[in-house]
């Protein structure tokens, strides 16, 4: 019968917390970073016709965006299976 | 077949596509009305979700603000999609393993409180109702404008269309044919993209297509958009910036913020099995709105090139007014293209002077609904985008419609009111409250208040500024109380009412508006559309700060959280 004691849903917790920092860091980096602080700085480089600031303003950043959600539900399954609430009597 | 009679047949054939859905989906609970009894795949739900969250708006105006803003239009961009990530890290799993029927319901609860539940009611109708006049006037305006329907008749065919899959089949019905116009309205988008790309640079992909160099020449595509559009008085399309740094940093945040505490795009989550599957489910739809998300920017550059190359093929040389192409007088019929020759030398001078400049109209909506024909493609081409178009505006109606229904019938009535109706009652109610809201955003479609236009932001600042941070304190703190969360709600929402209607007028009529749109007088230069995030902020820090003064939440409540912090199962307690 999966049901986590206490102490294991806290530890639980703060692992899923910590893996949304992390991702949430990326996200910020790629979107707020590049595509609108630093978007001066990126646009000195060119890759094909486009510079790579207003690149990653108006396509990177939803590249990554697709890729950090898949990436944390990956992690999280992998987590719930260690924690063993990754059965199948959900509500 | 006629321009005309093909658009007839895609439209009609869709139509027949979404009502004969509605009866293979027909809902026969309130499980099944309100949340498809949760059986939906992630992947399936994922689809949904795009077509759900892609409007009108989307589908034919975001192109064209992107035309016209170039880098600046990435707020639309990145505020539109980073949301998702958000909902699938920070509300939709947890709010899955809640696993009740609305958000109110959730705020009520987990906030013991029915003033929570009657000030996110509250925010959660207006929000709904402001967005779903503008897909209302979306129809109509679709119906004139393809099918040569007055705009009435339209609006009252899209309503039948809706009422008869909404009200028969509930999420269930909305669900499936969110997915069918899905497919039309991705086909809609990018065929005619591809084309354009394709004849613009030889490269049929139009993520690439943008970066991709003139065909038969060596200069890139960007290049030539930024130096033509300079030439014309503008500013460069790769490097306007929207006003500054800072307000676009502020407004892709209250985008962001603001999609992810959108209640029609919350409770799709609800509608899936598992809580990983809305984890995955988030991804899923993430990927589906990628697709039209990542065409948008070349559909909006090249569009822009080809408009500014028609105006002026060579530099110096402008079109003869009587040369027009035939797609820029069909359009002129319509009012969104107006040209008045102020120099009266028959030709079109279009440039970035207001004084000089003779386009004195172009609409930003031009840009989708025209590029077909600015290509030279075939009538069936325009038929689907014809077809498309209604699929997003129906689509978002109706999961708008949906939230509106079920927060009527579920968290008004049967939680608050008549507690002791059974569920068979509950459904009927349910339906008849959805063709309540149906006929409601009919009348609103058909006689739009003149704040139609302003009023998607609003939709967003309540949601950002009132509901989202809501949300996420009850599922990240235990400590916020009940005192806390409403209070944080209304300081929220009256803060961004305040700054949005003083700018802009209140319920946006311009003579009652006290400081006027004037930009010097804007906090911090962010306009009143990017101020949702500062309603947020404020709405965490009065609801934290209440809380600190206020006892702390029953023991069930910090239960409650812990248990839906784990994605299966409850928490053993000593």
């Amino acid at each position: 019968m999966s049901g986590m004691t206490e102490q294991r849903a806290r530890i639980y917790w703060r692992r899923n917390l910590a893996l949304i920092l992390r991702i949430l860091a990326i996200w910020f980096v790629v979107s707020f970073g590049f595509g609108i602080v630093l978007v001066d700085v990126l646009n000195h480089v060119q890759i094909y016709g486009y510079k790579l600031g207003f690149w990653f303003a108006q396509q990177g950043s939803i590249y990554v965006f697709v890729a950090l959600i898949f990436y944390y539900a990956r992690r999280m399954a992998a987590l719930d299976r260690e924690f063993d609430v990754d059965g199948d009597e959900g509500p | 077949m006629d321009l005309q009679g093909l658009t007839y047949l895609f439209v009609g054939t869709s139509f027949a596509l979404y009502v004969g859905i509605a009866f293979l989906s027909r809902a026969g609970s309130t499980r099944d009305f309100y949340v498809a009894s949760s059986r939906v795949h992630p992947v399936a739900n994922g689809m949904a979700t795009a077509a759900d969250w892609m409007s009108a708006a989307s589908f034919i105006s975001m192109a064209g603000l992107i035309a016209f803003m170039g880098y600046g239009g990435s707020i639309f961009l990145m505020g539109w999609t980073g949301g998702y990530v958000i909902l699938a890290m920070l509300l939709a799993p947890y709010l899955r393993k809640y696993g009740k029927f609305t958000v109110p319901e959730f705020i009520a609860d987990r906030f013991y409180s029915n003033s929570a539940r009657m000030v996110s009611v509250l925010c959660l109708i207006v929000c709904s109702i402001t967005y779903v006049i503008g897909q209302m006037k979306g129809v109509g305006v679709a119906f004139s404008r393809f099918l040569e329907v007055e705009y009435e008749i339209g609006l009252l065919a899209g309503m039948g269309v809706v009422f008869v899959y909404a009200v028969m089949g509930g999420m269930k019905g909305i669900t499936y044919t969110q997915i069918a116009q899905y497919c039309i309205l991705i086909l809609a988008y990018t065929i005619p993209a591809v084309f354009v790309s394709l004849s613009l640079t030889g490269n049929p992909i139009p993520q690439l297509g943008l970066g991709a160099s003139m065909q038969g020449s060596d200069t890139y595509l960007l290049d030539k958009l930024d130096q033509i559009v300079r030439d014309l008085g503008f500013h460069e399309y790769t490097t306007d910036v929207r006003l500054s740094s800072l307000n676009m940093f502020a407004y892709t945040m209250s985008l962001m913020i603001g999609t992810a505490g959108l209640p029609h795009v919350i409770i799709r989550f609800f509608t899936v099995p598992k809580v990983r599957d809305a984890r995955s489910s988030a991804g899923w739809a993430l990927v589906f709105i990628a697709i039209l998300y990542t065409t948008a920017p070349a559909v909006a550059g090249m569009a822009r090139l080809n408009l500014a190359q028609t105006m002026e093929p060579a530099p110096g040389e402008h079109l003869l007014y009587e040369e027009r192409p035939q797609w820029f007088r069909n359009w002129e019929k319509t009012g969104l293209l107006r040209f008045e020759d102020k120099n009266a030398d028959g030709r079109i001078q279009y440039n970035a002077d207001i004084q000089r400049n003779e386009m004195v109209k172009i609409d930003n909506d031009i840009m989708v609904l025209a590029n077909p024909e600015i290509a030279g493609l075939p009538n069936w081409v325009i038929a689907l985008v014809a077809a498309g178009g209604l699929a997003a505006a129906l689509s978002t109606a109706a999961g708008l419609l949906l939230a509106l229904a079920a927060s009527v019938s579920h968290d008004l009535l049967k939680c608050m009111i008549s507690p002791r109706i059974t569920e068979r009652q509950e459904l009927w109610t349910s339906r008849a409250a959805m063709a309540a809201a149906i006929s409601l955003a009919g009348y609103l479609g058909l006689d739009p208040p003149d704040f139609a236009a302003g009023t998607v932001a609003l939709a967003f600042g309540l949601a950002a500024s009132s509901i989202f941070p809501a949300l996420m304190m009850g599922i990240f703190s235990k400590r916020v109380t009940q005192e806390g969360a409403v209070a944080g709600m209304i300081a929220g929402l009256s803060v961004t009412l305040l700054y949005v209607f003083q700018h802009k007028g209140i319920m946006f009529s311009a003579s009652t508006s006290f400081l006027g749109p004037m930009p010097p007088n804007w906090f911090l230069g962010i306009e009143p559309n990017a101020f949702g995030v500062i309603g947020a902020m404020v709405n965490f820090a009065v609801a934290f700060g209440v809380s600190r003064f206020t006892p702390p939440p029953p023991d069930r409540i910090c239960n409650l959280v812990e248990d839906i912090r784990i994605p299966v199962g409850t928490i053993e307690r000593e």
